[in-house]
């Protein structure tokens, strides 16, 4: 077990590519952390970093106490779980989960307790003689973690782990994942662009956006208080709506709260915010048509246009709205809950 | 597809069975040939029915051979041939799973140049270079032995861009779990890479194979004494008998023997080579 | 040039590895290349004792020598012929098997096999079967009132040398036309069935042309199969004869440098060869890089 700095790290690629500028986290001992963001964010580059399998072009990683920049993936004492899970296609199951203790030279016995352990927790022993190929999407993806718990390392890496599961199965192995890392309380760094799967399973929430950190925190927190409008636009689904204030303004129906600071000029509007009928306390009030409603199960997604501004507000509602399409609506929200913007900056102001 | 056509069926196989047994005339004859009696052709056309003089030949010419037209048993022949072929195709793979090896999994100066000078061999089969690289071999004094046969041979880049196209496909990720494991690169090699790609290396192995064993050129050119003689070019010397016509029966019946070795692995690996052939050189 | 997204980091162990192939291809290749090229711009005098420089002499001579001319003639008549005769013989058949289904392993088994026959057997045996006194073909043609003689013929020479390597390539060109036309998605011939277009017409219009690639690729293939390897045929058949009339490039290379002992002009033969090659090795990757973005 063991706590993971990063110190001023950069990753320049040849041809002078810069994929992370001068990135700093703290990842304390046995926390699971998720590393979030579009694709192409960094995210990938820094968990490899981290992994030994990319080189590091300035700063400093620490695993526990030991700088290791210079070191082997192997020397790292760190265990890393692919999207593609990478076994071992010609080694049967128990061989797959062998050989890196074998690599390491573990007493025999030892591995062979290690092994039979690890197919225990995951519920795999069945299958410790078969082949990869014979084995379901679901199973390849428990050897592919059983690989990593037999090691005892250090740190888990994950690297989109789920990616390549069915809707279904990705929420089952989720909340595996999140209970296996709970009992045994090893540091984790887990990678993804799927931000539901990000907010459920982090214990600190990293945002990373053109190799730079956006915001770091718990999810709610990112949740509520984004701290830019990319987090914001991010983190949620559907996603946050944005507005311009002065085209808001303008629009006829509409309370806006004397509250909002001057400099801001976008603010965001969280579906989930807005309600049909008026609060008690301070609020704001929107109106328009509803152009569209989309049934999801327990609750419904509504797209109202707002006397013609081009972007639709997307509305929240739980069950099922009253109003049919094309009926005109009234919407509500606590002034609490509008975030402002700066658009020029696209940092949150208060 | 539904499709009732009865007679486009039968058309299909009617030509299907006429281009096999075309394919197998020249052979059947060849075969009918070597069961005669060496006056069965002096009458003018060639039988076309078995004869009965079939183990006679067989056995003369794989224990014997032919003292008169200078060709040593047949057997011996085979027996360098397999060799020949063997030492090629086995030389061959391991050669260019180094060096495609080297070429996918590194970075090193010097590379795009290593890459070019493997590469260009591509470009120059031994028929085209044949007297200087007679040459080199007269001088390094390699004529008459196995390594004069086959070192020549074994150079070509084929193997080496079949296996690099090949490891190109092998996921990253696989070497990356390797690494993390605690892998170095030969152990990766050795555990990993060569493990995965034993169908490619199999149906390399079987094109290569063939690709020795019908070498012509190049032995008829290095070797002058007759314990290092292939079965090809074996055949030739058999017929090069001056002022008569060959005997028909011993050079047909060391045909069939030249051709069935190959043969049989062409076949009993079908699978195997005709995924070899196809995809890699695709 | 490509590598892997991450490799190995080991400074020495990539030479050692490559080691092996590149002597082999520096001791058996490069430096005898290179020797080609730089007697095809010497001559040596009878005896071998002296050589002297002389530009491009060799080449202007080989040039403007009409047996060159003649040499480069047979080829392309060669080549051409089978072409012509082995792949379309290999087409029809690969065309059939794909209709056979149930029974197309069993034909592919029956037809892959002379891939593994060596060119101066498949030779033999072809020059065997039109052998002028005992042969069976001769004897059936002379029933028809042709008078088979490839030994006299030139023309007859050069027929035997095209059937006995159009024979041994069918197997090739068929595996891969086979290959060929599974890859063509079922649903475009079943598309034009539905348009009305029976098979011979679907063949022509749909098929053929989505095969031209394979097709592309085997021309080349088999052009450098009887620039090069067919050279044991010729060998055992007419020995590039009579009066030169099958002598093709590479032929002529083995004639001119191993039996005439020719080396400046047998140099410069190999080096205008290897340009040949080279051009066609060119238009090959050129293709078949134009063929990835298709």
């Amino acid at each position: 077990m063991a706590s993971i700095k990063i110190s001023s790290v950069r990753k320049v690629y040849p041809g002078n590519v810069e994929a992370i500028s001068d990135l700093n986290l703290d990842i304390s001992d046995g926390e699971l952390v998720v590393l979030v963001g579009p694709s192409g964010c960094g995210k990938s580059t820094l968990l490899r970093m981290i992994a030994g399998l990319e080189s590091i072009t300035a700063g400093e990683v620490r695993i526990g106490d030991k700088v290791v920049n210079k070191l082997e993936p192997a020397e790292r004492d760190i265990a890393m779980v692919f999207q593609n899970y990478a076994l071992y296609p010609h080694m049967s199951v128990r061989q797959n989960l062998e050989y890196g203790l074998k690599n390491r030279r573990t007493p025999k016995a030892e591995i062979e307790q290690r092994v039979n352990e690890a197919a225990r927790i995951l519920e795999i022993t069945r299958f410790l003689d078969r082949k990869p190929r014979q084995l379901s999407g679901g199973q390849r993806q428990r050897v592919a973690m059983g690989r990593a718990i037999v090691r005892q390392p250090k740190a888990f890496l994950f690297d989109e782990p789920l990616s390549n599961l069915d809707a279904k199965l990705r929420g089952q192995m989720r909340i595996e994942i999140k209970r296996l890392q709970r009992s045994l309380k090893t540091t984790s760094v887990y990678v993804t662009h799927d931000q539901l799967e990000a907010m459920t399973l982090a214990d600190r929430l990293v945002v990373m956006n053109a190799g730079r950190i956006e915001q770091v925190g718990k999810p709610v927190d990112l949740f509520e208080r984004p701290a830019s409008l990319f987090v914001a636009g991010f983190i949620g689904s559907p996603p946050m709506n944005i507005f311009e204030l002065a085209t808001l303004r303008q629009l006829p129906g509409t309370t806006l709260p004397a509250s909002i600071p001057a400099k801001a000029d976008l603010v965001g509007i969280r579906p989930e915010a807005l309600r049909l009928e008026e609060p008690a306390e301070p609020f704001i009030a929107l109106e328009g048509t509803v152009e569209l409603i989309e049934p999801v199960g327990g609750e419904s997604h509504v797209y109202v246009n707002l006397n013609g501004i081009e972007t639709l507000a997307t509305v929240v509602v739980q069950g099922r709205l009253a109003e049919g399409e094309g009926s005109h609506i009234k919407l509500f929200m606590p002034a609490s809950a509008l975030h402002s913007f700066v658009s020029e900056t696209g940092q949150r102001v208060e | 597809m539904v499709e009732n056509r009865p007679w486009l069926d039968a058309l299909t196989h009617l030509v299907l069975v006429v281009g096999v047994l075309i394919v197998a005339f020249p052979v059947y004859v060849a075969f009918i040939a070597s069961t005669h009696e060496p006056s069965a052709f002096v009458r003018g056309v060639m039988p076309l029915l078995p004869g009965d003089n079939m183990v006679e030949t067989y056995s003369r010419m794989l224990g014997e051979g032919l003292e008169l037209a200078g060709t040593p048993p047949v057997w011996l022949m085979l027996t360098n041939s397999f060799w020949m072929a063997m030492i090629i195709a086995v030389g061959k793979i391991i050669i260019s799973l180094l060096s495609a090896f080297a070429i996918v999994y590194f970075r090193f100066p010097l590379r795009t140049l290593a890459f070019w000078t493997i590469f260009i061999t591509l470009m120059l089969p031994v028929e085209v270079r044949i007297m200087p690289t007679f040459a080199v071999v007269a001088d390094l004094g390699l004529l008459n032995s196995y390594a004069g046969l086959t070192l020549p041979l074994i150079a070509s880049a084929t193997a080496t861009f079949l296996f690099r196209q090949f490891f190109m496909t092998v996921p990253e990720e696989l070497m990356e779990a390797a690494r993390v494991d605690g892998a170095g690169p030969m152990k990766f090699f050795k555990d990993i890479l060569v493990p995965v790609s034993i169908t490619n290396i199999a149906a390399l192995f079987v094109i290569m194979f063939i690709y020795g064993w019908i070498q012509y050129l190049w032995p008829l050119l290095v070797t002058t004494q007759e314990q290092f003689y292939t079965i090809v070019m074996g055949i030739k010397r058999l017929m090069a008998q001056t002022d008569r016509e060959p005997d028909w029966n011993l050079v047909m019946a060391t045909v069939i023997l030249a051709m069935l070795p190959p043969v049989l692995v062409v076949l009993s690996m079908q699978r195997l080579f005709v995924k070899g052939l196809v995809e890699t050189e695709k | 040039m490509q590598t892997k997204r991450s490799i190995f980091t080991n400074r020495w162990l990539p030479y050692v590895l490559l080691a092996p192939q590149l002597i082999i291809t520096l001791i058996f290749f490069i430096w005898p290349a290179s020797q080609a090229v730089t007697s095809s711009f010497e001559r040596q005098d009878p005896f071998g004792f002296r050589t002297t420089f002389v530009w491009f002499e060799n080449y202007t001579r080989v040039l403007s020598d009409p047996s060159y001319a003649n040499a480069l003639w047979n080829t392309a008549v060669f080549a051409f012929g089978v072409v012509a005769v082995s792949m379309g013989f290999a087409l029809l058949l690969a065309v059939c098997v794909d209709r056979a289904i149930r029974t197309a392993r069993l034909y592919t088994t029956l037809l892959v096999w002379p891939y593994a026959v060596a060119p101066v057997v498949a030779g033999v045996l072809w020059w065997f079967l039109f052998n002028p006194t005992i042969g069976l073909l001769p004897y059936i043609l002379e029933g028809f009132g042709y008078d088979w003689n490839h030994r006299v013929s030139g023309g007859q020479a050069m027929a035997l040398i095209v059937i006995a390597s159009a024979w041994k390539q069918i197997s090739y060109n068929f595996l891969f036309f086979v290959a060929g036309l599974q890859s063509v998605p079922a649903s475009l011939s079943e598309a034009a069935s539905i348009d009305g277009a029976g098979p011979f017409k679907r063949f022509w219009t749909i098929i053929f042309p989505l095969l031209s690639p394979t097709t592309f690729f085997l021309m080349i293939i088999n052009i450098n199969y009887v620039m090069f390897e067919s050279f044991g045929t010729i060998d055992a058949t007419t020995s590039g004869g009579p009066g030169q009339s099958t002598t093709t490039l590479v032929y002529k290379v083995y004639v001119d440098g191993v039996a005439g002992l020719n080396i400046g002009s047998s140099s410069a033969q190999s080096v205008l060869l290897m340009g040949i090659v080279i051009f066609l090795t060119f238009i090959q990757f050129r293709y078949v890089e134009r063929r990835v973005n298709y």
